[in-house]
């Protein structure tokens, strides 16, 4: 019976780096973060030296440099890879950023038409057929 | 400003006074409170006298235990049950009565408190309890574990839940319900001063952590703890559902939370998000709360679906027909609904392209679930079909569901929607849904597993009148509402001048009642079951004999459901079993791991309660206080380490030893 | 999924056994559960970046982000706060190699560099409010200090939870389990520095444009 208990016991503690997460190296660390500070610095520049005239071409960089450090954060500080947790770590990932994206572009692109149609002031929607009707009176839902 | 400035504020006791004590006016309260209060006291002078205080601690309100959890929740949900069919059952009698000349005899701010609590507690206090429950007794037992991944977050979700319906509950006592529908759409910043949108504010937030973190525990046991050989594809269904409820649960609770904090900055800080002014906009909050709310509904159909494919399949003594195209449609169900939110709003102006997308897509998301009623009707077609109650709520749901469903598409139409958007149509339509697919699942969840919970069946002809009158009484209440929407007759409306119109709401009030009759018999099953709990009761465990694992287990369980650990070779793993001519393993058991009991998760829960009734009522001491409370219960739970114990070898195997004396006795 | 099983022997070995004869070695779940917990979280601030993507720039007539915006102070920030997670990374390295007295220097640095955002992010919130932008200021500004203040609780709730992290260690040293927080605590400050990449680059880059 004790026997047992202790080959349990055990049986719980003896394993080391599976339970503990994924191995974290030194070069792991300074290549994320070296990549980091490059791939912040540069969007500042941008932005606080005025590089770009045209305002979208900033937007569109800034934007880039996001995305890519952000992939740099998940690899190189959060481990991600499609091995880690038998892969549904990166498979929930995948999940969140898609619904993430469509949580954003279906609000911004809900919001614009809303904005465009609703909103007092912008009454030029060429839908309206009498024109004695103005097409948005504020309907909201109760 | 963000507070009406007529309130008073007393340092101690916030914006709460006598007045808003509402019995002293209100006569119908005043009623319901009197019967709560004798009804409590003999509740709580029974736990007295038969010394279950006890037990009633140790046992329950600690219990990390998934199949007491599971429990407690289905109680939680049928007691709110309650609650919430009074308020229809009101609403159907006041617009029964309340035509032409007649004002009926509930004032309108009485009436519209009463829809809201009825919508807010039918869904989170009634179908997500059920919901939940179901899935906390089951899934463990289903794939072979001896409890979720995170025992002590699994009470504490229950308990959370628990205050958050604590909370509604005594907005009926103290201070007001919000009036503004269970959305709260016009409940925006500073234009309705009152408690009532407080206390629906607190009330969500508090149970919605519960669910979130619920959503998180099922996501990993799913992944993390199925029995060795039980891959992906071996799930059963039921499973399958709940692993795509619980990842929509965790993917759109955050939403309502974001949303919801978002208004209550409007109201306690002076924040612009939803206002008329300053750059706010409304109709922002109503694009954001829809994103949760339309997968929402589906987290409360797909543990139906996942209900009724158990059943079907048991009853029809064959094998779920396309178990992978039920598992893709799942799935695609899961992602669909998160693309059609718009359609609860196509009439606020997004415009052609926009409505015609989300259209679209809403018609799209129908046809998974078509494939799913296909799925079943052929696991039907050459079974060898049984009747029982649990298959008779199926086949109602199937009859009931559909056409429902078909009322969606129709509604998915924007043009269409435009004429019948908020008109009874609507409220025909979504009743047709939740009630056809997730009531008519919960009471044949109900049915089906009671035996394996409780060990004695329930009573079939009681089970049968209780379905009868739930069938018929649905239809009877709600084609009515039908009609009434194509005539046009907006919802929430406590009063009509068109005498004409009141026979549709008359023959609706008497469907209604045949619900409350369909009620009755549910509890007089309940209770004559129980007194005939030896003629019904189930020793083998698998009394419908039946194909998932927890039919493998006693009826009910021990603590630690399997004693030693099932290998899975097959879907349908117990038929598997059973068909290969499994044999109990009598000896060689191995003492067990299990987590330990804590009152830490209700400690903390009912702090949060004091929390939410402290940030109602403005008292801002006891807020700060009760909100130090749980951060420092919090971090002392933390420091706590021992949280498991072992079950002794000798102590597992009397308890199997006492079951093969049972089923010895059987046979 | 994996299909372990502690019977010894050939996969044919289990030969319609329906049963396991010993304990299965259940995996512990805290590692992905946390995981899917920061996916809800992402999700939180997907709701507060779509309301500040519809919202920001609503300033009633107010001062927009070109003039409210302190840039420098912005990169000063995010330098302090990727130089907090690199700290932590430290810490990590040092509790793979099982130092106690290494893991906790480390995150007492982390701790001061969270602590030091905290206090520029407050000082600047400070100054906000003070020139007439706080939250109640327009739309714009709600959105702003909503979604900018949510992280900042994240790294406040971090911070305290850095705390009571150290003296667990302090007291219990890095068993399995305090081994199992800081992976999680590790993870979480991670995660808010991945936050803020979105808040530096579109509500303030993007935001004096």
């Amino acid at each position: 019976m004790s026997a047992q208990h202790n080959h349990a016991a055990h049986g719980h503690d003896d394993h080391h780096g599976h339970d503990d997460g994924p191995h974290s190296t030194f070069s792991g660390y300074m290549i994320g973060f070296f990549l980091s500070i490059i791939l912040t610095a540069i969007p500042f520049a941008v932005v606080m030296g005025d590089v770009f005239e045209n305002r979208t071409t900033t937007v569109v960089v800034i934007a880039f440099f996001a995305v890519v450090q952000i992939i740099v954060h998940m690899i190189y500080f959060l481990h991600m890879n499609g091995k880690v947790e038998g892969g549904w770590t990166l498979m929930s990932t995948i999940f969140t950023i898609v619904f993430v994206a469509v949580t954003l572009a279906g609000t911004l692109w809900v919001m614009y038409h809303m904005n465009t149609n609703m909103m007092p002031g912008h009454n030029h929607s060429p839908t309206v057929v009498n024109p004695q009707q103005p097409a948005g009176e504020g309907h909201t839902n109760h | 400003m963000s507070v009406a400035t007529n309130v008073s504020h007393d340092p101690l006791l916030g914006r709460l006074t006598w007045n808003d004590i509402p019995m002293v006016h209100e006569p119908i309260v005043l009623w319901t409170f009197i019967a709560v209060v004798l009804g409590g006291l003999v509740v709580f002078a029974g736990i007295t006298k038969f010394k279950l205080w006890g037990p009633l601690w140790k046992n329950w309100i600690c219990s990390i235990d998934h199949k007491n959890i599971g429990i407690m929740y289905m109680i939680l949900g049928l007691v709110m049950f309650l609650r919430g069919f009074a308020d229809a059952i009101m609403m159907r009698g006041q617009q029964a009565l309340a035509a032409g000349e007649s004002m009926g005899y509930l004032p309108p701010h009485h009436y519209d408190q009463i829809f809201t609590a009825h919508g807010v507690i039918m869904i989170f206090f009634v179908a997500m309890p059920f919901v939940t429950g179901l899935m906390n007794y089951l899934v463990p037992l289903q794939i072979g574990a001896r409890d979720v991944a995170f025992p002590f977050l699994n009470n504490f979700s229950f308990w959370m839940t628990t205050s958050g319906a604590v909370l509604v509950m005594a907005s009926l006592f103290v201070g007001e319900f919000s009036t503004l529908g269970w959305l709260a759409l016009s409940g925006l910043g500073e234009y309705h001063p009152g408690v009532g949108l407080d206390y629906y504010i607190w009330a969500l937030q508090i149970a919605g952590v519960g669910t979130t973190l619920s959503g998180i525990n099922l996501i990993v046991t799913i992944i993390k703890m199925r029995a060795p050989g039980m891959n992906l594809m071996k799930m059963p269904i039921f499973t399958w559902t709940s692993l795509c409820t619980n990842a929509l649960i965790v993917a759109s609770f955050p939403i309502l939370t974001a949303v919801l904090v978002l208004m209550t900055l409007d109201r306690y800080v002076g924040t612009n998000f939803f206002t008329n002014e300053l750059g706010g906009n409304p109709m922002l909050y109503v694009n954001l709360i829809w994103i949760w709310g339309h997968p929402e509904v589906y987290i409360l159909i797909l543990p139906a679906f996942g209900v009724f494919s158990e059943i079907v399949a048991t009853f029809s003594r064959k094998r779920l027909f396309g178990y992978t195209s039920m598992v893709y449609a799942t799935v695609c169900i899961t992602i669909l609904s998160w693309l059609v939110w718009l359609h609860h709003f196509f009439t606020m102006g997004s415009g052609a392209s926009v409505n015609s997308f989300f259209g679209i897509t809403t018609m799209i998301i129908s046809i998974p679930t078509g494939a799913k009623i296909f799925n079943w009707l052929f696991t039907m077609y050459r079974g060898r079909i049984k009747f029982t109650v649990p298959m008779l709520w199926t086949v109602g749901f199937m009859l009931t569901f559909t056409i429902g469903g078909m009322t969606g598409v129709l509604l998915a139409v924007p043009p269409a929607d435009f004429v019948l958007h908020n008109s009874l149509f609507l409220i025909a339509h979504f009743h047709n849904v939740i009630i056809g697919g997730v009531v008519f699942a919960v009471f044949a969840g109900i049915n089906y597993w009671y035996p394996k919970a409780f060990g004695y069946r329930l009573d079939e002809f009681w089970g049968k009148a209780s379905f009868w009158f739930w069938f018929v009484g649905f239809w009877v209440a709600f084609s009515p509402l039908y009609v009434l929407g194509l005539m046009g007759v907006t919802r929430r409306v406590n009063h009509y001048e068109d005498t004409s119109l009141q026979i549709w709401f008359i023959i609706a009030a008497f469907g209604a009642v045949l619900i409350a009759l369909g009620i009755a018999c549910f509890f007089i099953q309940l209770f004559v079951s129980y007194l005939k709990r030896d003629q019904l009761r189930d020793v083998t465990g698998d009394c419908w004999n039946g194909r998932t694992l927890e039919w493998a287990t006693s009826s009910p369980p021990p603590q630690y459901n399997f004693a030693f650990t099932p290998a899975v070779h097959d879907s349908d793993a117990w038929w598997d079993m059973k068909k290969h001519g499994f044999k109990r393993k009598l000896d060689g058991f191995v003492e067990i791991h299990m987590p330990k009991n804590t009152g830490a998760g209700f400690v903390i829960s009912m702090i949060a309660l004091v929390f939410g009734f402290a940030m109602i009522w403005h008292m801002w001491w006891l807020a700060g206080l009760s909100f130090a409370g749980i951060v420092l219960a919090s971090i002392i739970h933390t420091f706590n380490y021992k949280r498991d114990y072992y079950i002794p070898a000798t102590q597992v195997a009397a308890t199997e030893e006492e079951r093969t004396q049972l089923l010895a006795r059987h046979v | 999924m994996s299909n372990h099983n502690t019977l010894a022997g050939a996969p044919g070995a289990l030969n319609r056994d329906y049963f396991l004869k010993e304990e299965p070695h259940v995996e512990n779940g805290t590692a992905l559960g946390f995981w899917l917990y920061l996916m809800s979280d992402c999700l939180i601030f997907a709701a507060l970046f779509a309301t500040y993507g519809a919202l920001g720039r609503n300033y009633a007539g107010g001062a927009g982000g070109a003039e409210l915006f302190d840039l420098s102070l912005v990169a000063i920030n995010t330098a302090l706060l990727l130089f907090s997670s690199i700290t932590f990374g430290f810490a990590m390295l040092a509790k793979q190699k099982g130092s106690v007295k290494g893991t906790v220097v480390w995150l007492i640095i982390t701790g001061l560099f969270g602590a030091g955002f905290l206090g520029v992010e407050l000082y600047e919130f400070h100054h906000l409010i003070h020139v007439g932008a706080g939250p109640q200021s327009s739309a714009a500004m709600s959105a702003f200090f909503a979604l900018v203040g949510t992280h900042g609780l994240h790294v406040t709730f971090g911070l305290v939870w850095l705390v009571v992290l150290l003296l667990q260690i302090g007291k219990h040293g890095l068993t399995r389990e305090n081994n199992r927080r800081l992976m999680c605590l590790s993870m979480f400050w991670h995660f808010l520095d991945v936050v803020w990449i979105g808040v530096f680059s579109f509500v303030y880059l993007i935001g004096v444009l």
